[in-house]
């Protein structure tokens, strides 16, 4: 390949990542907003982002926070959800090849959108552009709206006036959306909300929702064997 | 939430990321365990999604945050973009509770 091409397939890979970046980046704000609703203060909110800096966990924390979950409720939830990375790592690490303080710089921007950005890349350069883009673009979008969204969220009051209650519960759906298009996934949805559901009146608030975790347990254990794209 | 179960939270997502990178693949990477980690997501997210519109303490009910979420629903299958849902959900839940 010229070196052109790789310089045309290289800014390519920038703008994509940049676009993915900005579009992500920017739901830090109802982050924000949805962490001071929940009882948090600015500042607690503001190290979440920049120090969890996974969006799904974040929102299960303080969702769980919010609904008056026990101490330990929020964060199991967080480190159940934050597993996922885990398993993007072991797809990305053969990519990327880094060791050392890259990899341990890196692990922090691995998440959802960069894995997405670089899993498809066919050079360990390319693969590495996409991911320090997408990553740092996201990095510093999310750090700096997740402050403008609890700094709004502050000012403006009372959280359920503003119908951010509501909006938790619209993040998780609009996180799990892109899931459910297999239908292993549709039916573990199913089950998950009946087992939450079931359990609301039983047990302490955050518990029926890492109840719902052993469904994933159970239906991944028992279809072992069949295979879905 | 006090500083030291947040800060515990943090370090904790940060140790899963690094695992990954770190971890020799042929240990974790099983046709059981990838399953089950594509499905804990789904899992986790449909009962937030269900606790979150439904739960109040121990009871289950029925109020604007059911019909901020069927906003969301709408918005989705428009295929809009993330902040709108969330907005768009919140927007419908306040002006709800204006009427």
């Amino acid at each position: 390949m010229s070196v052109d091409e790789q310089q045309a397939r290289r800014r390519a890979v920038i703008r994509d990542s940049l676009g993915v970046g900005i579009a992500t980046g920017t739901y830090g704000a109802s982050f924000g907003a949805v962490s001071v609703g929940a009882g948090l203060d600015v500042w607690q909110t503001c190290a979440l982002s920049l120090l969890m800096f996974t969006g799904a966990s974040q929102f299960a924390l303080v969702g769980t926070v919010a609904a008056g979950g026990a101490a330990w409720s929020g964060p199991a939830t967080a480190l159940l959800l934050g597993t996922r990375n885990t398993l993007y790592g072991l797809r990305v690490a053969p990519l990327l090849r880094w060791s050392g303080w890259r990899r341990a710089a890196g692990a922090h921007l691995l998440i959802d959108e960069t894995t997405a950005m670089s899993v498809t890349r066919e050079t360990e350069a390319d693969a590495r552009t996409g991911f320090v883009t997408t990553g740092l673009t996201i990095f510093v979008l999310w750090n700096l709206t997740t402050f403008l969204g609890a700094v709004a969220g502050t000012v403006l009051g009372d959280p359920r006036r503003l119908g951010l209650d509501a909006a938790v519960g619209a993040a998780f759906l609009a996180l799990l959306w892109p899931r459910l298009h297999q239908r292993t996934s549709q039916v573990v949805a199913v089950l998950s909300v009946a087992v939450a559901v079931g359990l609301v009146a039983v047990a302490p608030p955050g518990v029926p929702v890492l109840a719902a975790g052993g469904v994933a347990l159970l239906v991944g254990v028992l279809t072992r064997g069949t295979t879905e794209p | 939430m006090t500083w030291w179960t947040l800060l515990a939270a943090c370090l904790g997502c940060y140790l899963l990321k690094l695992a990954g990178l770190s971890v020799p693949t042929k240990v974790l990477d099983r046709p059981v365990v990838r399953r089950v980690a594509d499905l804990i997501p789904v899992a986790l997210l449909s009962a937030l999604v269900a606790v979150q519109v439904f739960a109040s303490g121990n009871e289950l009910v029925l109020d604007a945050r059911a019909a901020g979420l069927g906003a969301a629903v709408v918005l989705l299958v428009l295929r809009a973009p993330f902040l709108v849902v969330v907005f768009g959900a919140a927007l419908t839940a306040a002006l709800l509770r204006l009427a």
